[in-house]
C-alpha cells in the first residue's frame, strides 16, 4: 500500500448551539497521512485550533470502528462520505489527494436538530424504539433457548435487518427526511422471528405513529437510504414494513389493532 | 476495615440458591416508592435498569453518549459463553467455572465465578426471547463455536457482532421501561461525583454535556455500570469516551479499588501505524479458530508472506503449546507475540506485528465445499473461491473492517496483528452481593473486579455484564433496599449535595483557569506511553518505580500547563476529556503501585522477576493468593487484602502445552 502526505482545505459547518445561525468556516490542514482515518484528520484540525486559541469543532464519535453509530458527518454531499457501506470513522484519508477541498456538514433533517457544529440530536430514534421496537419479555420468564427452533434463513434474514447501527444516515440522505429504513430494520428483524410474533401488529403501527410525531417524512421509494446505509440495510425491509403495516391495520380479531 | 465478601454458606453449587431463598424482598407496593440510579447503559447497566423497571422500582439511567444504544458493549465481536452443552462435547457448569477460574490464573473468588457459570444458560434463554438473532444450524437450533482457553464449543454468537445484538436486546428492554415511565434515561449526561449521606451512597452530581450545567440526582441506591479503564493507556480497543471517572470518584468517596494492575492485552489487534492514531481496532479472537499465527524463521526475511515456504515459517503458538495451539488464552498469546517481536522476528515496517494467516483455512474449507457440491478434481481457483465464501460467511465483517483500515485484502495476504489493551479485570471491590465497601453503592460489569481473576477468557465479558444486570443485582439490591422502605425520596437540597457540587464546580474552574499551552490529548498520550512501556505486557520493579515518579511529574505539569478552550456553561468536549484524563492520571499511579506490590506473575500481570524457566508466568500462591483492595486516603492509598480460598479448584501451574 502506497503511503503519502497531503495538504487539504476543509469547509466545515460551525454553529454555536441549536438556536444560533450556522455558517461555513474554511480551514487548512497540512501533512495529513493517507493512513489516518477521517476523524483522526479532524483530531489534527482540532489540535491546531486549540493551539490557535480557537474553539475546536464538536462532532460525535465513540467506538471508531463502525459499530456504535455515533459518528455522523455529511461529507461532500454524502452521508458518511465517499465510500460505500462505510461509517465516516472508517473512512480513511487514502480516499483523498493532495490539494483536495472537502465540505463537511452535520446531518440535515428537521427531526435531528443541530446541537453544536457537526453534532445533532438523534433522540427521536430512541423514542421510535420506545414506541415498540422490542419484544416484551420480562427478565427471568424465558423458556429454554432451543425450545423454539428458528430456521437458519429466518435467523440470517433477521440478522441482516438487525445490523442497523441507528446512525441516522438514512434520514440525512433522504430528501423527505424519512426514517422508513430505520423503522423497517427493527420491524423486519422481529417480524421474521417467532419471538416477535405476539406484538407484530401493534409494533409496526406504534413505531410509525411515533415517527410521524417526531417529524420524519414519508417514504417516497427514492432509495438514497439504502445507498448510503453503512451497514447495507436493504430497502426490501421497507416493503416488508409496509406489508406488516397493511396486515396490521386491515385485520381484526383479538390480536388486531 | 476487614473485608467481608459475604459469601453464603453451603456447598458451592447451592450458595446462590441459598442466597435467593433467604435474602430479603421488597414488596411491589414498596418498590414503587424506591429510586435507583444506574450509571452507564452498556450490557450491565441497560439490563439492570430494564430489570429494575420491570420489578417496579423507579430508575434514573445515565450515559455520556447521545443514546444508550451506543455504549461500548456494542463493539464486542466474537460471542458469549454459556454452559448449555448443546454441542454434546462434555461441557458443564463446573467446566465453565473451572476454565474461567484457571484462565484467570486462580485469582478470582470461586463463589462469584461459580455463580457466573450457573447463570450463563439463563442469559442465552433471555436474549433469544428478546429476538436476538444468534447464529443457527440448518435444523433451526442454536450454533456454537470455540474460543481461546477452552476445549469445548460453548460460544454463542451473532456473526462478528454479538455485542451489538445483545446490547440492542437490552436497549429494547430498557426503552420498553422508558415507555412505561419506570425508567428515565439521561443521555449526554456524565457523572462527575458521588454524594454520600450518613455513610450511604444517595446521589450523584452530573454534567449535562449539552448545556454544561451541573445537575443533582438522588436515589436510595446507586449502581455503577460504567465500564473499564483501558483508556488510561490512551491507545486501546475501548471507545473514545470510555473512562474511569464514575468509578474513580466513587473510590475517592470510600469504595475500595481492587486488582488495579490486572489489564488484559488482547493478542489480535490491528497494529499501530502512526502518532496521530486515536484508537486500536480489535480483530476478534474467533479468528484464531481458523487463522494460524506465525512469523518468519529468518530475522532478515525480505520475501512477501505468501512466498515464504512452510519450512521457513515459525508457527510459534503451535510450537510452544501443541495441545491448545492458536487457541491459548489471551495473555499467553500476547506475551508470545511480544517475545517474537522483541527478539527481532516481527513483520511489517515497524517490525511490531505477526501474521494471522487464513490461506490454509480457505483451502481446507474450499475442498470441503467442493466435495459437498460433488465437483470432481476442482482446480485451485475453484477451491479458493469456495473457501473464501465460507470464510466470508464466518468473518466477513472483520475482514472488511481490516481492509478499510489497512488497505490490504486479508483474503489475499495474511493479516498483520499485534497485542493491544482491551479489558480491565480490576475495578471496584465488591462482595458477593456486588456491593462496594461504600453502603448503597453497587458495581456491575467491567467496572467491578469480580469474576475474571488476573485474566479474562474470551466471550465472558458479555456473559458477566448480563449475569450481573439481569440476574444478580435485581436480587441483591432488594436485600439492601429492604432497610429503606420507610426512607422517603432523598432531597437534593441536602447540604451534602451543596458540598459535593461546590467541589465539582471548583475543580472545573481550576481546570479552565490553568490556561496553559498544551491540549488534553497531549497529556493523555504522554500518560499512555508511560503506562504502556512500564505497566503494560511486562513489568518490573525498576520500571514501575520510575513510572510512579514520571506520572507524578506529568500530573503536576498537567495542572500547570493544560489548555482547555471554550466555556464552562456550554457544550465543551475538551473540558469533558480533561476531567477524564485528570482521573486517569491518578488511577495510573495506583495501577503501578498495585503492580509493584504484586511481586508474582499471574495471568495478564507479568512480573519479569517471577517466571518459569520457559518464560511462563510464575504465581507465588503462599504470598499472593489475595485480592488487593486499595482504600483511598489523602496521605496515600492503603492496601487491604481479601484472602482467596479454594474449595473446588487446586491452584496449579497453568499449562496449555
Amino acid at each position: 500500500m502506497e503511503h503519502y502526505k497531503m495538504n487539504l482545505t476543509l469547509k466545515v459547518w460551525r454553529q454555536k448551539d441549536k438556536d444560533s445561525k450556522g455558517r461555513f468556516e474554511t480551514y487548512h490542514v497540512k501533512d495529513i497521512s493517507s493512513e489516518m482515518s477521517f476523524l483522526e484528520m479532524f483530531d489534527v484540525l482540532n489540535e491546531q485550533l486549540i493551539q490557535e486559541g480557537k474553539d475546536p469543532v464538536a462532532f460525535d464519535s465513540d467506538c471508531r470502528e463502525g459499530i456504535c453509530g455515533a459518528c455522523s458527518m455529511y461529507v461532500d454531499g454524502r452521508a458518511h462520505g465517499p465510500w460505500q457501506r462505510n461509517t465516516v470513522c472508517q473512512l480513511h484519508m487514502r480516499a483523498y489527494r493532495d490539494g483536495d477541498t472537502i465540505v463537511v456538514e452535520p446531518w440535515r433533517s428537521a427531526a435531528f436538530p443541530v446541537i453544536k457544529d457537526l453534532t445533532v440530536d438523534r433522540s427521536a430514534f430512541d423514542r421510535v424504539i420506545e414506541a415498540g421496537g422490542y419484544v416484551s419479555a420480562n427478565t427471568g420468564s424465558a423458556p429454554d433457548a432451543n425450545a423454539i427452533p428458528v430456521s437458519k434463513w429466518a435467523a440470517e434474514t433477521a440478522f441482516d435487518a438487525a445490523a442497523c447501527i441507528g446512525c441516522g444516515a438514512c434520514v440525512a440522505a433522504c430528501p423527505n427526511g424519512s426514517a422508513a429504513l430505520f423503522i423497517s430494520a427493527k420491524v423486519a428483524q422481529l417480524a421474521y422471528l417467532p419471538q416477535g410474533d405476539a406484538e407484530r401488529k401493534t409494533r409496526v403501527v406504534n413505531m410509525m405513529e411515533q415517527a410521524k410525531k417526531e417529524g420524519f417524512g414519508n417514504c417516497g421509494s427514492i432509495g438514497n437510504c439504502e445507498a448510503e446505509c453503512p451497514k447495507g440495510i436493504s430497502i426490501g425491509n421497507i416493503a416488508k414494513r409496509n406489508r406488516e403495516y397493511m396486515r396490521a391495520v386491515t385485520s381484526t380479531g383479538p390480536e388486531g389493532i | 476495615m476487614v473485608l467481608d465478601a459475604k459469601v453464603p454458606q453451603g456447598e458451592m453449587k447451592d450458595k446462590w440458591q441459598n442466597y435467593k431463598d433467604h435474602c430479603r424482598l421488597v414488596s411491589p407496593a414498596n418498590k414503587r416508592n424506591l429510586e435507583i440510579i444506574v450509571i452507564g447503559t452498556g450490557l450491565a447497566g441497560a439490563s439492570a435498569a430494564a430489570s429494575f423497571g420491570e420489578l417496579g422500582y423507579n430508575v434514573k439511567a445515565f450515559c455520556f453518549q447521545d443514546s444508550p444504544r451506543r455504549a461500548h458493549s456494542i463493539a464486542a465481536q466474537g460471542g458469549i459463553n454459556a454452559a448449555k452443552n448443546y454441542s454434546n462435547d462434555g461441557d458443564s457448569i463446573f467446566r465453565l467455572f473451572y476454565e474461567t477460574e484457571k484462565g484467570g490464573d486462580f485469582r478470582s473468588r470461586e463463589s462469584n465465578t461459580y455463580r457466573l457459570a450457573q447463570l450463563s444458560g439463563n442469559i442465552i434463554d433471555q436474549c433469544v426471547a428478546q429476538g436476538v438473532p444468534f447464529a443457527r444450524e440448518y435444523g433451526g437450533l442454536l450454533a456454537n463455536r470455540s474460543f481461546g482457553g477452552t476445549q469445548v464449543s460453548r460460544t454463542f454468537y451473532a456473526r462478528g457482532q454479538t455485542g451489538q445484538q445483545l446490547l440492542l436486546g437490552a436497549y429494547g428492554a430498557l426503552q420498553r421501561q422508558v415507555a412505561t415511565g419506570k425508567v428515565t434515561v439521561y443521555s449526554r449526561h456524565e457523572m462527575l461525583d458521588l454524594v454520600v449521606i450518613d455513610g450511604k451512597a444517595r446521589g450523584i452530581i452530573v454534567r449535562n454535556l449539552v448545556t454544561g450545567k451541573l445537575e443533582r440526582y438522588s436515589a436510595h441506591a446507586v449502581v455503577l455500570a460504567s465500564g473499564g479503564y483501558g483508556n488510561v493507556y490512551f491507545l486501546s480497543t475501548n471507545a473514545m469516551g470510555c473512562n474511569v471517572t464514575a468509578a474513580w470518584k466513587s473510590h475517592k468517596r470510600g469504595a475500595y479499588f481492587a486488582n488495579a494492575c490486572y489489564t488484559q492485552i488482547h493478542p489480535t489487534c490491528i497494529p499501530v501505524s502512526g502518532d496521530y492514531q486515536s484508537k486500536l481496532t480489535l480483530m476478534s479472537e474467533s479468528l484464531r479458530n481458523d487463522g494460524r499465527i506465525w512469523v518468519p524463521k529468518n530475522k532478515d526475511e525480505k520475501r512477501k508472506a505468501s512466498e515464504i515456504p512452510p519450512e521457513d515459517r515459525d508457527y510459534y503458538l503451535e510450537r510452544r503449546y501443541p495441545s491448545f495451539g492458536n487457541l491459548v488464552p489471551r495473555d499467553v498469546a500476547s506475551r508470545a507475540a511480544k517475545e517474537r517481536c522483541d527478539a527481532g522476528y516481527g513483520v511489517g515496517t515497524t517490525k511490531q506485528a505477526v501474521y494471522l494467516d487464513f490461506a490454509e483455512a480457505i483451502k481446507r474449507y474450499g475442498k470441503m465445499e467442493a466435495h459437498k457440491a460433488a465437483i470432481e478434481n476442482p482446480d485451485e481457483q475453484t477451491i479458493r473461491n469456495l473457501g473464501m465464501g465460507v470464510v466470508k460467511d464466518k468473518y466477513g465483517n472483520l475482514f472488511a473492517m481490516y481492509e478499510k483500515i489497512t488497505g490490504e485484502n486479508p483474503y489475499e495476504v495474511p493479516m498483520r496483528i499485534y497485542p493491544a489493551v482491551h479489558y480491565t479485570m480490576g475495578g471496584l471491590w465488591v462482595d458477593y452481593e456486588l456491593e462496594t465497601t461504600l453502603p448503597g453503592l453497587f458495581a456491575i460489569g467491567e467496572c467491578n473486579f469480580s469474576d475474571h481473576g488476573a485474566n479474562r477468557l474470551g466471550a465472558s465479558s458479555l456473559m458477566q455484564g448480563l449475569a450481573d444486570g439481569y440476574f444478580i443485582i435485581p436480587y441483591t439490591i432488594g436485600n439492601y433496599l429492604a432497610d429503606d422502605i420507610k426512607t422517603p425520596a432523598i432531597s437534593t437540597k441536602h447540604p451534602a449535595f451543596d458540598e459535593v457540587e461546590k467541589e465539582v464546580t471548583e475543580r472545573i474552574q481550576k481546570l479552565m483557569n490553568i490556561k496553559g499551552t498544551k491540549s488534553v490529548d497531549h497529556f493523555h498520550k504522554m500518560l499512555g506511553k508511560i503506562m504502556w512501556d512500564k505497566c503494560g505486557m511486562s513489568r518490573n520493579e525498576k520500571g514501575l518505580t520510575e513510572a510512579i515518579t514520571e506520572i507524578q511529574q506529568l500530573r503536576e505539569e498537567f495542572w500547570k500547563d493544560l489548555r482547555i478552550p471554550g466555556e464552562i456553561d456550554s457544550m465543551n468536549p475538551e473540558l469533558d476529556k480533561a476531567q477524564r484524563v485528570a482521573d486517569f492520571m491518578e488511577l495510573g499511579e495506583l495501577m503501578c503501585r498495585d503492580a509493584l506490590d504484586r511481586k508474582e506473575s499471574c495471568g495478564a500481570h507479568f512480573r519479569e522477576e517471577s517466571q518459569t524457566p520457559e518464560g511462563e508466568a510464575l504465581r507465588i500462591d503462599d504470598q499472593f493468593s489475595y485480592v488487593s483492595a486499595w482504600e483511598y486516603k489523602k496521605e496515600g492509598e492503603e492496601l487491604h487484602k481479601e484472602n482467596l480460598t479454594f474449595e473446588l479448584t487446586h491452584p496449579s501451574q497453568r499449562s496449555y502445552k
